[in-house]
Parts: C-alpha cells; sequence; structure tokens
C-alpha cells in the first residue's frame, strides 16, 4: 500500500505542473494584445506599458511563467487590474463567504441526498423508489442559474420571506444554499440509491441474514455503512466542483464571495484574478483527489491489488 | 424486514422478440442490440423522455413554420406583453414573441448538444483507446493529461477560456468539449484494457494483425454499447453547461434565440415581466429531464440491474 500511495503521490507533480501551464497559457489565448484589453480602450500609452512591466510580460514566456510560478508558490498572485489590490488579498477576503455558502449547501444536500437514496435503495421496486427516482432525476436535471431566478421571483419578491441578494444576516443564506442543494441532493440519491442496492445485493448481505442477523442490524451494520463509504469519499470529491456552481449561483444573490469575484473578474478580463482563482482551484481539486485516493486505500485494503 | 423481501437479483426473462417492424430508432446496423432495443421500449420512463426529445427535435427542425412570428422580429407597441392569445408566452424587452424564439432556442440547444458531445466522443474514445491499447508510457502520458483537464471543475475552465479567446457559440462549445472528454477517456481505456485480453482480440493478433486492424475491427466496436450510455448523459450536462455560460453572457450572443440568453435578458425584469426568464429556464428543465429519463433508459437497457 505504501508502494501504491508513493506512487501517487510522484504522479501528482507533472499534473501540478501542467495545471499551472494551462492555467498560465489561457493568457495567451486572448486574440491581440492581453494587456490593451486588460487596461480598456481609453488606456494611455503609459499604463499599458506599465502594466505590461508589472506582469512582466515584456519578457520571452518561458521566463514569464517561471516568474509567474516563482511567485505563485510563494503566495504571491499578482495584483488585480480592476481593484488594484494583491489577488491573494481579495481571495482571501472571500474565501470564507464561498466556504459558508458551499458547506451549508452541502449539509443540506447531502443529509437529503442519503435520506433519499436510502429510502429508495430499501423500498426498491415500489412506488415510493419510482417516486424518489423521478424526483431525483428532476433536481439533477435543474439549471441552477433559474432555479435561483424562481426561488428569488417567489420567495423574495411575491412572498417577502427571505432577502434576495447579499450577505447581510443568516436569512440571506437560505435562498443561495437551496438553490446550490437542491440540484446537488438530486445526484446524491440516485448515487446512494445505486450503492444501496449495489451493497444490497452481495453475498455477504444474504450470508448475514441467513445467519439470522437481526434485519435492522444487517441494514445499519453491514449495507449501509459499505454503501456510504464511496458516497463519502465522492462527496469530498466534489467539494471544489462546487465552485463551478458558485460562480453562477453568487452572481445571481450577489452573495461576495470566490465566485462572484471570478464572474466579475472574467467579465472585466482580469486575467491577474482569474488565473489566480483558477489556480486555486485546481489545486484544490489535485490535493481532494489525493486525499480521497489515500483514504479510500486506507477503509479498503482490496486496493492494494492495483 | 426479511431475506424474500430483498429485490431478486434475477434478471428479467428476455422478451420474445417481435417480427414488428423495428421502431426508427436505429441504435446500430440491422438486427443488432435488438435485446436491449426490446427493453428500452418497455422502459415506461424512458418512453416519456424519447416523446419529449422527439417533439424537441420536430420544434427544432419545423420551427420556421411552427412559430408565429420570426425569432428577431420586434414590436415595439408590444413590449414585455404579458402571455395571452396574441403572444402565447408574452414579449421580451423588446417585443420579441418569446414562444417563437423558444422554438428557435430549440435549434441552439440540440447545435450545442451534438457539437460538444461529438467532439467529447472522439477525443475521449481516442484517447481512450490508445491508453488502453498501447499502456505504458503512452497510457501515463494520457493519464496525466486528463487528470490535469479533469482538475478544473465543469464551467471553471471553460468560462477562463471563453473569457480569453472572446465569446460566441462556436468558441464556448468547442471549449467545452476540450475539457470535458476526460469521462470518455477513462471509460473506453478500462474497456480496452479488458478487451484486449479477450480470445478473439487474442486470436487476431496471432493469426498477424495489425494494430490499426485490431483496433478498428475487433475493439471499436465493441465499444460502442458504453460509450452510447455515456453520450446520451452527457448531452443534457453539456446543455446545462452550455446555457449556463450563455447565461453568463460568455456564450450564444444576443441576438440570437438561446434559452440561456434569454433568461439573461428576462433577469432584470423579473418582478415586473417574470414570463420573460420563466419560460426559457422551463424549456431548458424539461428538455434536460427528458434527455436524462432517455439516457436512463438506455443505461438500463444496456446494463440491467
Amino acid at each position: 500500500m505504501q508502494h501504491y500511495l508513493a506512487q501517487r503521490l510522484l504522479l501528482s507533480v507533472p499534473v501540478v505542473l501542467g495545471v499551472t501551464v494551462i492555467v498560465f497559457a489561457i493568457l495567451f489565448l486572448t486574440p491581440g494584445d492581453p494587456v490593451r484589453s486588460m487596461a480598456g480602450d481609453r488606456a494611455s500609452e503609459a499604463r499599458v506599458q506599465e502594466i505590461r512591466v508589472q506582469l512582466g510580460l515584456d519578457r520571452p514566456w518561458p521566463v514569464q511563467y517561471l516568474r509567474w510560478l516563482g511567485r505563485a508558490v510563494q503566495g504571491d498572485l499578482g495584483i488585480s487590474i480592476a481593484a488594484k489590490r494583491p489577488v491573494t488579498e481579495l481571495i482571501s477576503e472571500q474565501l470564507p463567504f464561498t466556504l459558508r455558502l458551499t458547506l451549508t449547501a452541502l449539509s443540506i444536500g447531502t443529509l437529503l441526498g442519503v435520506l433519499l437514496g436510502v429510502v429508495a435503495a430499501v423500498k426498491h421496486n415500489t412506488w415510493v423508489d419510482r417516486l424518489i427516482t423521478f424526483t431525483s432525476l428532476f433536481w439533477f436535471s435543474m439549471p441552477n442559474f433559474w432555479l435561483g431566478l424562481m426561488l428569488i421571483l417567489v420567495f423574495g419578491l411575491w412572498l417577502r420571506w427571505t432577502p434576495i441578494s447579499g450577505a447581510r444576516g443568516s436569512a440571506a443564506l437560505i435562498l443561495p444554499a437551496l438553490t446550490m442543494a437542491l440540484p446537488q441532493m438530486g445526484s446524491l440519491a440516485r448515487l446512494v440509491r445505486t450503492e444501496m442496492l449495489e451493497v444490497l445485493h452481495d453475498e455477504y448481505i444474504r450470508t448475514a441474514h441467513a445467519k439470522g442477523v437481526h434485519p435492522v442490524w444487517v441494514f445499519y451494520r453491514h449495507a449501509l455503512r459499505n454503501a456510504l463509504i464511496p458516497v463519502a469519499v465522492l462527496i469530498f470529491l466534489g467539494l471544489p466542483w462546487l465552485l463551478g456552481g458558485a460562480i453562477v449561483i453568487e452572481t445571481i444573490f450577489a452573495w461576495p464571495g470566490m465566485g462572484r469575484l471570478m464572474y466579475q473578474a472574467l467579465t472585466q478580463k482580469d486575467f491577474p484574478v482569474v488565473q489566480g482563482l483558477l489556480l486555486l482551484i485546481a489545486l484544490a481539486t489535485v490535493l481532494t483527489n489525493l486525499l480521497g485516493d489515500f483514504v479510500t486505500a486506507l477503509l479498503d485494503p482490496r486496493i492494494e491489488a492495483a | 424486514m426479511t431475506t424474500s423481501e430483498l429485490p431478486s437479483t434475477t434478471l428479467e426473462p428476455r422478451p420474445p422478440v417481435q417480427t414488428q417492424k423495428a421502431a426508427p430508432l436505429s441504435l446500430g446496423r440491422r438486427g443488432q442490440f435488438q435485446v436491449e432495443r426490446q427493453r428500452l421500449y418497455r422502459h415506461r420512463l424512458a418512453m416519456v423522455g424519447l416523446s419529449g426529445v422527439l417533439l424537441l427535435i420536430a420544434a427544432a427542425l419545423l420551427a420556421p413554420w411552427l412559430a408565429p412570428y420570426p425569432f428577431a422580429e420586434q414590436h415595439l407597441d408590444f413590449i414585455r406583453v404579458p402571455p395571452g392569445a396574441q403572444f402565447f408566452f408574452g414579449t421580451d424587452s423588446l417585443g420579441r414573441d418569446i414562444f417563437s424564439r423558444l422554438l428557435y432556442g430549440a435549434r441552439m440547444a440540440l447545435l450545442v448538444g451534438i457539437v460538444v458531445v461529438a467532439i467529447e466522443t472522439v477525443v475521449g474514445v481516442l484517447l481512450g483507446m490508445a491508453a488502453g491499447y498501447f499502456r505504458g508510457y503512452t497510457d501515463l502520458a494520457i493519464n496525466m493529461v486528463s487528470d490535469m483537464v479533469w482538475a478544473f471543475p465543469p464551467l471553471v475552465l471553460v468560462l477562463g477560456v471563453v473569457a480569453a479567446v472572446g465569446p460566441g457559440l462556436f468558441n464556448a462549445a468547442v471549449a467545452l468539449a476540450l475539457t470535458s472528454w476526460a469521462p470518455f477517456t477513462r471509460v473506453t481505456r478500462a474497456k480496452v484494457l479488458s478487451l484486449r485480453q479477450r480470445d478473439f482480440v487474442q486470436a487476431s493478433v496471432a493469426i498477424g494483425s495489425g494494430h490499426g486492424r485490431i483496433l478498428w475491427r475487433h475493439i471499436l466496436p465493441n465499444l460502442v454499447p458504453t460509450n452510447l450510455v455515456l453520450m446520451m448523459l452527457a448531452l443534457p450536462s453539456a446543455l446545462l453547461t452550455a446555457s449556463a455560460l450563455s447565461f453568463l453572457g460568455f456564450g450564444v450572443q444576443p441576438p440570437a434565440a438561446d434559452w440561456g440568453a434569454m433568461l439573461n435578458e428576462g433577469r432584470p425584469y423579473l418582478q415586473e415581466a417574470p414570463w420573460i426568464a420563466t419560460f426559457p429556464g422551463l424549456a431548458i428543465l424539461l428538455t434536460v429531464v427528458c434527455f436524462n429519463l432517455l439516457g436512463d433508459g438506455v443505461r438500463d437497457a444496456f446494463d440491467p440491474r
């Protein structure tokens, strides 16, 4: 197993480097002069030159990349063109808001999703199962941007139960968290149902029943536990992916987090911020993947064979 | 709960092969996937999904004849008119008929979905075949590249690329496809790894077939079912991401009729004219639900529990 873990760790080094190259290369996809489009149409020649030197874009690109990477490693992601402040500072200001939103949504989504999935699996092939299966497909198919607008319309504008934007007070968290949680609940319920059905069909469950273990005990001790291991790992792995959804949801609800920062940076072509956020999210994904593999390997002794 | 209540694992008996003419859904050559096809036809929810998808295709093809007005025509005396007899789903802030725009939007949705899925399937399957067949360093390199691309959540990298290259239908579709082929590669690779151990492949190797012949004649045909299922499930998610892109203003650009872009246009008038944002979103939701129902049906047909 140590061999496996060492191998995984070693393989993630080139992946991380590749990710940094992708993030860095995005700047060069811009047609024309990226600096000029960042500075805006009315910027003076001196300002354009200032940004160029500030970003080090007057040098050949391998030098630029290494310099950028060297600074990024030290936590210096450059200066935002729009806000004229360090990117690291901007991100660390907004990160807590995004974490509050995603973790709240994740808790709601996980709780409901696991519950629905388990019930559907236990009631396999009954109307309950069919109802839950269809409901979860419905929420799984939901475009989150539309769900957000409809929630604002009904609960914010018509019923006036909740605030519709900003992050003031805990009531403001309700709608964005639901917008993020409900589709997640759908996909999780589908996953849990499949995993549970697979486990319930396993031989050791039949053995447990045959040797007379109490059905409730079989369910909790044998089935649920084993089914939820991969589910837990997948939830953990999906954590950085929630940030993709955060871009849309935070923009709709004017939630002052990383997602909205990303959206603003994208529309303003504020590439240092875009690159910083991309890098952070990608590194978080690689790291969670690695941790997920480690945890799976620790929990499941069969991995060693692989 | 007793043991007898546990769901049985036995497969349903295969349906008798009926002599009636095969329905128009062609999943392969004559007689291929007969059993799966029959199984799919008896899947009630999948048939609901299929009907919805066919309806969508009809709407897309017949849009010029079904739409009461041209999609870009501005009725300046009828700005933000609520749904009614003259304009079924109301008009938007330029006085354009929302119902007509929805019909034309079906074209955009199908176009984006098909283009994205086609590109990601070709890229993903080719890379997966190379990785699984040649193994060694090829496998390692392809694995790493797919890990790199996979490190970015959907939408995140696409947004970065599109913001740099510039918004638009073509850019969005290509960026979307080039960032989401990894699942096809993983599944294909795993399948090829097991296929190359099978007797018919080994036999072909033994009689001296070249790599090209083995991959094309023996491996590729056996990859169809798995990838077909994956394609059916990739299409709705491509649709969702593409509409999110358009909603954020990085996808299909305004004069064109696109559901995501229409939603974006309706956002400022959510209170006074909620129908502008409501109907396009409903169209996206229903389309994705139908594709997912069909996709689930196809998956169950190929992989019955």
